[in-house]
């Protein structure tokens, strides 16, 4: 303990804006954004990266915010679910989950959001999945069971899954 | 009032839908966005956190609290304990025995003793781990039937408290004889089977912002089910007039029972008074497995006595459900889980004890089908172990028995208005089933446990299994139940507007919506808002029991025909027939379909606003034993009971002791589905919650301490785990709701628990008599 500095000052790239801020080297991003930068989207579930309700996006993969330490991410783009939104046109999964009643109390679902804007990703560059038939595919067929398996790590305690994956669905190519 | 910066209104937002119509959620648009504000994301740039410090000990006498090093942190503002709770020290749901700060015993591990406020957590944390309490460690009284002896030491030693007359460590004995229970029959099966503890674990964990005013008083932003019931008891704790303590609801992330009692409300309060400084607090995911009420577990024994036609002759039935250390809703838990312990059925002869105890565990209180979801894996699992030693069809058994409207309750309740237990039966029964799977190949994929499973399938058996189960809507046994809306009609910006006010909690069930629903049907307007709830109206009851669309729905109609009744009113005051006449699209429409006149032109500048209570029908409280023979434990407690069915399909590995479950099939009477799209909503979530009972979830208690608290350990339903699911909804309509509606929340959550077992049974040949069912119980080893 021979005096490193604690804290730091950190710039991070948040939904396409450079934002400057001083945290202590122990802060998490999630708690970087929703304590230091106003941006309360991300939800924090269990703080131990097993609900994920804290879903963001780095460099459009998706991550636990509650796992990173802000200052480790200043490096890459991060997007939260108040970044998803065009100018105040929802992103096509955004409008999914609406028009498919994804959610009941909506706390879990700016994380399913984000995973789900990822995962979709994923699929499109031909990362398969433990579901997957034919791993080496150079396309997957995104059927109910390989969207179950790719957002097995976003709990919705509501329950309100068989929709999450019609509101997924929808919005896949 | 000074009001939170990042409180922004919420589900004041309009849509578009009359009752009947599938409706959007008005608040759906601010929660894909990420704005809309959930308790835990308020802020004010001057608050202070405030933490709690919990026993470590199941049962310890408390000798002292030092609080000084805590109090001499930098950065801490405020260290308190009971000491400094100015009002009752005690608060409850219904009886006041849970201290705010321990006093001078602790009755479970993670009971709050002191509380603090600083300028950040992690130093909130740190010094709340400095204060030292000198603990008396006393020996943990955790057994549930144990804790029933005469012999047994007590929970509450010295009971000051408005405790039931059950004597020792009983909280409450629910009796309820009807018939002649001495009789013999053909066959008579036994069992006995255990519920373990559930949580609900809602994602949004316990949080809110206390904000002291100018008038001495408080101004609470809390996530709750129940804003007035919170009040009362945040202000007599307080020693504040209630008046003085105004509540308003944040965004809740999810309830299902658990936000029924007080967890940080009064603790909040008390900090933000004391140092005149907003306080926020927010529970951990570990706190909150300590910080709410948990499902009862329950043991229970049964003896069923049925003629070789399968007709049931006598039911006999004892559960014991551990109340943990403090009543909550305690005594309406042992009254539900008495009230049905025999299921749908018909049985004249019945003998009933429903005991709730105090011990050391955690306390346990409202969970989404309290009392009914613990008798449903008993009373089903029963029909099933009659069926099989009648050797009749376990459906057809339960249809023969299978209540109907004018049936009597073992309570001796007529069921008034639909009770279709053997329609919903057949109707699970007669849908398709599934594809059975290839017995020829096996795709690793699609068996129990997936690729992780080791083998080629040989050990995977399909089984199918069936229960039904119900539960009563709105509070029951002569409680007054009922709820207050306000609605406004007025022209705003040319164009007619109804608000809606009420202190109901919204906690993602979708009640917003269908208030709105039944505004724009009542009114005939199309921008309807709703006012966030807060407690300057009065009381709107629980969002519990399945009541809200109930109560509240039935408080917004009477609000929205009195205002109906001003306009006509008015019209009529200025020389326009309006007999018989109603409001539909902006005009008062006479019963022959003219149009008389625009609401808006009649309204110009004037406002028509009315205020309404909906008081449900009365019941009444349950016939105690006063020592005299004949029938007890009668009377027509209930309001309404609701219904439902499941089928599940499963695939079980029996020699890994894995379980896929295949397809779900269930049929539930809802009486009118007022928002579709909520309905099937509902059922889908209330059944995934079933099924993570029968499979996953428990909480481990050992030695009074909770072992598991933690999503890693505490398994809930992933979306892996949630099956296709068949949803059949049945509109049959109540004279006495309402628009015909029933209470849709809780029954799907009611029989997908023992459906679920019945289809294991089917698959294994073992007799699974407990849940969650574990991999051990399904290879038996």
């Amino acid at each position: 303990m021979t005096g490193r500095p604690t804290s730091s000052h950190i710039t991070l790239r948040v939904n396409g804006a450079a934002r400057q801020l001083d945290v202590d080297n122990r802060t998490t991003l999630l708690d970087a954004l929703r304590e230091h930068l106003g941006l309360a989207g991300a939800k924090k579930g269990c703080d131990h990266g097993q609900c994920g309700a804290c879903t963001v996006l780095l460099d459009g993969r998706r991550a636990n915010a509650c796992l990173l330490f802000a200052v480790a991410v200043q490096h890459v783009a991060i997007t939260t679910i108040e970044g998803l939104a065009d100018n105040g046109t929802l992103h096509p999964m955004q409008h999914a989950f609406v028009e498919f009643d994804g959610f009941q109390c909506g706390y879990c679902t700016p994380g399913q959001i984000c995973s789900s804007v990822a995962m979709l990703d994923e699929v499109a560059a031909g990362w398969p999945s433990a579901v997957t038939g034919d791993v080496a595919a150079t396309e997957i067929v995104l059927d109910a069971a390989e969207i179950r398996e790719r957002m097995s790590g976003n709990i919705c305690r509501c329950g309100a899954y068989l929709n999450i994956v019609a509101a997924i669905q929808e919005v896949a190519p | 009032m000074s009001v939170p910066t990042t409180q922004r209104p919420t589900g004041t937002e309009t849509a578009t839908g009359r009752l009947g119509d599938i409706t959007l959620l008005p608040d759906g648009i601010p929660k894909v966005t990420g704005d809309f504000a959930y308790s835990s994301d308020l802020w004010m740039d001057d608050m202070l956190w405030g933490v709690t410090l919990r026993s470590p000990h199941p049962r310890a006498r408390v000798r002292s609290i030092d609080i000084g090093a805590a109090l001499a942190t930098a950065g801490v503002t405020a260290v308190l304990t009971h000491e400094d709770v100015p009002g009752s020290k005690y608060y409850g749901l219904e009886i006041a025995d849970q201290p705010v700060l321990a006093v001078d015993e602790v009755r479970y591990t993670g009971e709050p003793v002191a509380i603090v406020a600083a300028d950040h957590p992690e130093t909130a944390r740190r010094a709340a781990a400095k204060i030292v309490v000198d603990y008396e460690v006393l020996d943990p009284i955790t057994d549930s039937r144990a804790a029933m002896s005469p012999d047994s030491p007590l929970v509450h030693a010295t009971p000051t408290q408005d405790h039931y007359p059950g004597g020792g460590n009983i909280l409450r004995h629910v009796r309820i004889r009807r018939g002649d229970p001495t009789l013999t029959a053909d066959v008579v099966v036994t069992g006995e089977y255990d519920v373990g503890m559930q949580d609900q674990a809602f994602l949004g964990p316990e949080s809110g912002l206390a904000v002291p005013a100018e008038d001495g008083g408080v101004d609470l932003f809390i996530a709750t089910q129940w804003l007035h019931v919170d009040q009362r008891q945040v202000a007599e704790s307080l020693g504040l007039p209630e008046d003085k303590v105004r509540l308003s609801l944040a965004g809740v992330g999810g309830a299902f029972g658990a936000r029924e009692d007080v967890s940080m409300q009064i603790h909040a309060c008390l900090l933000a008074l004391r140092t005149n400084k907003p306080i926020k607090m927010v529970y951990s995911r570990e706190e909150s497995f300590y910080g709410h009420v948990h499902r009862h577990p329950a043991t229970m024994r049964y003896e069923h006595g049925a003629n070789r036609d399968g007709t049931l002759v006598y039911v006999k039935c004892e559960v014991v459900l551990d109340g943990g250390a403090y009543a909550s809703s305690s005594p309406a838990v042992v009254s539900n889980a008495a009230s049905f312990a025999v299921g749908p059925y018909n049985c004249d002869n019945v003998l009933i004890d429903g005991y709730i105890l105090y011990t050391n565990n955690p306390p346990c209180g409202a969970m989404r089908g309290f009392g009914a979801v613990q008798v449903c894996f008993g009373h089903e699992s029963q029909m099933d172990k009659l069926a099989a030693a009648l050797g009749i069809d376990p459906v057809e058994l339960r249809i023969h028995n299978a209540m109907a409207e004018g049936s009597l309750m073992p309570t001796g309740q007529v069921v008034e208005g639909a009770a279709p237990v053997a329609e919903l039966l057949r109707r699970v029964k007669d849908a398709p089933l599934p594809a059975a799977a290839p017995t020829d190949s096996y795709d690793l994929r699609a068996l129990p446990g997936g690729v992780s499973n080791t083998t080629h399938g040989e050990g995977v058996r399909r089984g199918v299994g069936y229960a039904v189960g119900f539960k009563n809507v709105g509070y029951s046994e002569g409680f007054d139940d009922f709820s207050t809306a306000r609605v406004r009609l007025e022209v705003v910006g040319g164009e007619l507007v109804a608000t809606v006010h009420t202190a109901a909690a919204e906690v993602g069930q979708g009640l917003i919506t269908v208030m709105a629903q039944i505004a724009r049907t009542e009114l005939g307007v199309e921008q309807v808002i709703n006012q966030p709830a807060d407690t300057s109206i009065g009381t709107a009851g629980s969002t519990s029991a399945s009541r809200q669309t109930y109560c509240t729905g039935g408080a917004v109609q009477a609000a929205c025909e009195a205002v109906r009744d001003g306009i006509l009113a008015m019209a009529s005051a200025r020389g326009l027939s309006v007999e018989g006449a109603a409001l539909r699209d902006g005009k008062i429409v006479a019963a022959d379909g003219a149009a008389v006149a625009s609401v808006a032109d009649l309204l110009g500048e004037e406002i028509v606003e009315e205020t309404r209570e909906f008081h449900h029908r009365p019941t009444e409280p349950l016939t105690r034993d006063l020592g005299a023979p004949g029938d007890i434990g009668q009377g027509a407690a209930h309001l309404q009971f609701a219904f439902a069915a499941h089928r599940v399909v499963a695939d079980v590995d029996v020699e890994l002791g894995l379980v896929r479950l295949v397809e779900v099939t269930t049929a539930q009477d809802v009486g009118k589905a007022l928002n579709p799209l909520s309905v099937v909503g509902q059922i889908q979530g209330g059944t995934t919650q079933g099924i993570g009972l029968a499979l996953m979830e428990e909480i481990q208690v050992k030695d009074g301490k909770i072992r598991n608290p933690s999503f890693t350990d505490y398994l809930i339903p992933t979306i892996l785990d949630t099956p296709p699911m068949q949803v059949q909804v049945l509109e049959l309509g109540d004279p006495h709701a309402p628009y015909g509606l029933r209470g849709v929340g809780e029954p799907p959550t009611i029989s997908s628990t023992p459906a679920v077992v019945s289809a294991l049974r089917a698959a294994t040949g073992r007799p699974l008599t407990r849940v969650p069912v574990r991999p051990e119980h399904i290879t038996g080893t």
